[in-house]
């Protein structure tokens, strides 16, 4: 009963500073709000309208038919002519462009012997003479940008020829779950909630103590009857609920805005988000008695959260990364909480399902606790 | 036989090589108000967090209210009140919401804590203030209000350090009323101080300096039991004076008061005004009287050194 009160007067005192710290509650809104307008609309790895350059040596017809189906697909914009490669090359080196498609003179002798043109090569010779109609030089160091032209390896010539577009069976059938539309924004937008909440959830905690250290707080609080956990907990819970504000911002918003769907309920979800969030608070909390002011408790949050964006499967697939990385990856809780919300809502996936995600949560919090609680010392020395 | 709220016995406290409080020895009785008097650095600060249980002796027992430190020092928090040297309270919060906080903290009902707020605004002459963020208000009464901060669950027993170091002389004279109304009532309060008028206010006094005790007595006694007389010297050129006079082994001290220098003569010299006129720089026209020693006088004769 004391103690309700005691992390009672620890909760209400935290709420009145954060009414009368106007910025901070500012960005509490603002952060969740202009982060998803700005990641949902500029985050896309569709990529589409590269500019590219061409060199066209044979100038003819059948070349500027190529150009338009090119075009067609949209993937590339035709911004530059070049003369010759080494032009092209320089295009490409000063970043006037990103890749230059080369077709060469003999085009419409490579493209009578391509076996789309079905002129009835023999089958035994095919090696010797079928060559590419054309080449792209490609600045490669952008993988997404890479992969997008090399997409176009591949592309149909049947239009070019105004033949039937006759389309090969392909080897295998792709079926896409979740997501069939291929928009990048309904896999960022809830991994947006992870990695928002572990920003200004560790950012805010990782202050509490140190600020009352730095204020002259901290003499008082300890000489009244208040323990470490309960002060823990009392400058905990209010977090909790913009904790709660900012995630329902960001589903809400991503809703109504993305049409990102919410096919899992709405009480996993609450669950999920609810461990996650307490499980960064108490990390916060560990660094805030580690760090012995402001500026170092920053540049630790700053130490947790990039791994958390960049290792936590938000911006690269976890599968794709070396296995020091993934282990590094499971420490962090973000990483558990990207696989638990993209399963709740895109997936409608069950708690049974994600238990391993949810234990290790649960353990991060209990062990951030416990931790924080004992390097707290309720002395000066 | 009277009871003792402190009792230390051989308390000292390092931090690396530095030894902030060496061998204190203290008892202080109930309902008295006692004083540490000393100049900064000398180990107040130190002294009191350690009789809190803020800090861990490096060696020495330390009894307060009955309970063993640092053990007990969960169990002594609800009995003692404590206002640090400098503001604690929240600035961002109100009179009346750091109050609410402290009762919260304290665990006293909410009608315990609307009527003993409402008193302690009264009391403490906050009402208009009560308001008003904390940050926005004078020395006075933000010390004020960290008074009744500290006493806002009856604490038996009150340390206030360096209470009125950031007050003006009006504020600090309202201050001691207030401490000894708090006296009266039955509450022991320890003060630390720098000023010689507070501490000759206190029922009794231990002099620190370099965290050694020099001295620990009532002021009274102290000022009738000092071991040196006082003389005060009219005479002309006194800086001149009293580079001369200091070169003496038997004269602890001089320090010029307007027109008239004050020197402190070992008690050990039987008739200083003869001892005095008998110097080469003083002249048969220069006035010589004995003057009743102050609690200055008393300091620099048990620290050796000039106060601050």
């Amino acid at each position: 009963m004391k103690a309700l009160s005691r992390i009672y007067a620890i909760f209400y005192k935290e709420l009145l500073q954060l009414k009368r710290d106007k910025m901070t509650f500012a960005m509490i809104v603002m952060i969740p709000l202009m982060q998803l307008i700005l990641f949902g609309y500029a985050i896309n790895t569709n990529i589409r309208h590269i500019p590219v350059g061409v060199v066209d040596q044979s100038h003819s017809a059948l070349s500027r038919i190529l150009i338009q189906t090119i075009s067609a697909t949209q993937v590339v914009t035709f911004e530059q002519h070049y003369m010759n490669t080494t032009q092209a090359e320089a295009g490409i080196a000063s970043a006037q462009v990103r890749a230059v498609l080369v077709i060469p003179a003999d085009i419409s002798q490579r493209l009578a012997r391509h076996p789309v043109v079905g002129l009835g090569t023999p089958p035994a010779t095919n090696q010797e003479t079928v060559r590419p109609v054309a080449q792209w030089m490609v600045d490669g160091s952008d993988t997404l940008v890479a992969s997008a032209i090399k997409s176009l390896r591949n592309m149909p010539l049947a239009e070019l020829l105004k033949k039937p577009a006759n389309r090969n069976t392909p080897t295998f059938e792709v079926t896409l779950f979740y997501n069939p539309e291929q928009r990048t924004v309904v896999n960022i937008v809830p991994g947006l909630v992870a990695v928002i909440l572990t920003m200004t959830m560790i950012m805010f905690t990782s202050g509490a103590i140190v600020r009352e250290r730095e204020r002259g707080n901290m003499e008082m609080l300890i000489t009244t009857p208040v323990s470490s956990l309960e002060l823990m907990i009392g400058k905990i819970i209010p977090y909790l609920f913009i904790g709660f504000l900012q995630v329902i911002i960001i589903l809400g918003l991503g809703h109504v805005l993305f049409h990102i769907p919410i096919n899992g309920s709405l009480l996993s979800l609450a669950g999920a988000t609810l461990l996650f969030i307490t499980a960064s608070l108490t990390l916060g909390l560990v660094i805030s008695t580690i760090a012995k002011n402001q500026l170092q408790s920053m540049q630790m949050t700053v130490f947790v959260l990039l791994p958390s964006i960049l290792l936590s499967g938000f911006m690269f697939p976890y599968e794709g990364m070396p296995v020091i990385a993934q282990n590094i990856a499971e420490a962090l809780p973000a990483t558990h909480f990207m696989r638990l919300i993209r399963g709740i809502v895109l997936r409608d996936a069950n708690f049974t399902d994600l238990n391993r995600d949810i234990y290790w949560l649960i353990l991060f919090t209990l062990g951030g606790l416990l931790i924080a609680s004992i390097k707290f010392k309720k002395t000066l020395d | 036989m009277s009871e003792y709220v402190i009792q230390a016995r051989q308390l000292s406290r390092n931090f690396g090589d530095i030894k902030a409080i060496q061998q204190l020895d203290l008892q202080v009785e109930k309902s008295q108000i006692y004083g540490f008097l000393g100049p900064n650095g000398c180990g107040k600060t130190t002294a009191i967090r350690m009789l809190i249980g803020l800090l861990k002796p490096s060696s020495g027992e330390i009894e307060v209210l009955g309970l063993k430190l640092p053990d007990n020092a969960d169990k002594l928090r609800l009995k003692i009140g404590y206002m640090t040297q400098n503001f604690s309270l929240y600035y961002d919060l109100t009179v009346k919401e750091n109050l609410q906080f402290i009762g919260r903290v304290y665990g006293l009902s909410i009608n315990e804590q609307k009527k003993r707020i409402d008193e302690l605004l009264d009391v403490y002459d906050l009402n208009k203030q009560k308001n008003q963020l904390a940050g926005t208000m004078s020395g006075g009464q933000r010390q004020r209000l960290a008074l009744s901060a500290a006493i806002l669950h009856h604490p038996e027993l009150l340390f206030l350090d360096e209470p009125t170091s950031a007050v003006d002389p009006e504020n600090r004279r309202d201050f001691w009323e207030k401490m000894f109304a708090l006296s009266d009532q039955g509450t022991s309060i320890l003060v630390s101080t720098h000023y010689m008028d507070e501490a000759e206010r206190c029922h009794k006094l231990a002099i620190l300096k370099s965290g050694i005790k020099r001295a620990d007595d009532t002021p009274e006694n102290l000022m009738q039991q000092m071991d040196a007389n006082v003389v005060e010297i009219e005479a002309n050129n006194l800086p001149q004076l009293k580079k001369d006079l200091l070169e003496l082994s038997d004269i602890i001290s001089t320090a010029q008061l307007g027109a008239r220098l004050r020197v402190l003569v070992k008690k050990s010299v039987k008739d200083p005004l003869d001892f005095l006129s008998q110097h080469n720089n003083i002249q048969s026209r220069d006035q010589l009287t004995l003057a009743r020693p102050n609690l200055e006088d008393v300091f620099v004769t048990s620290t050796g050194e000039q106060s601050t």
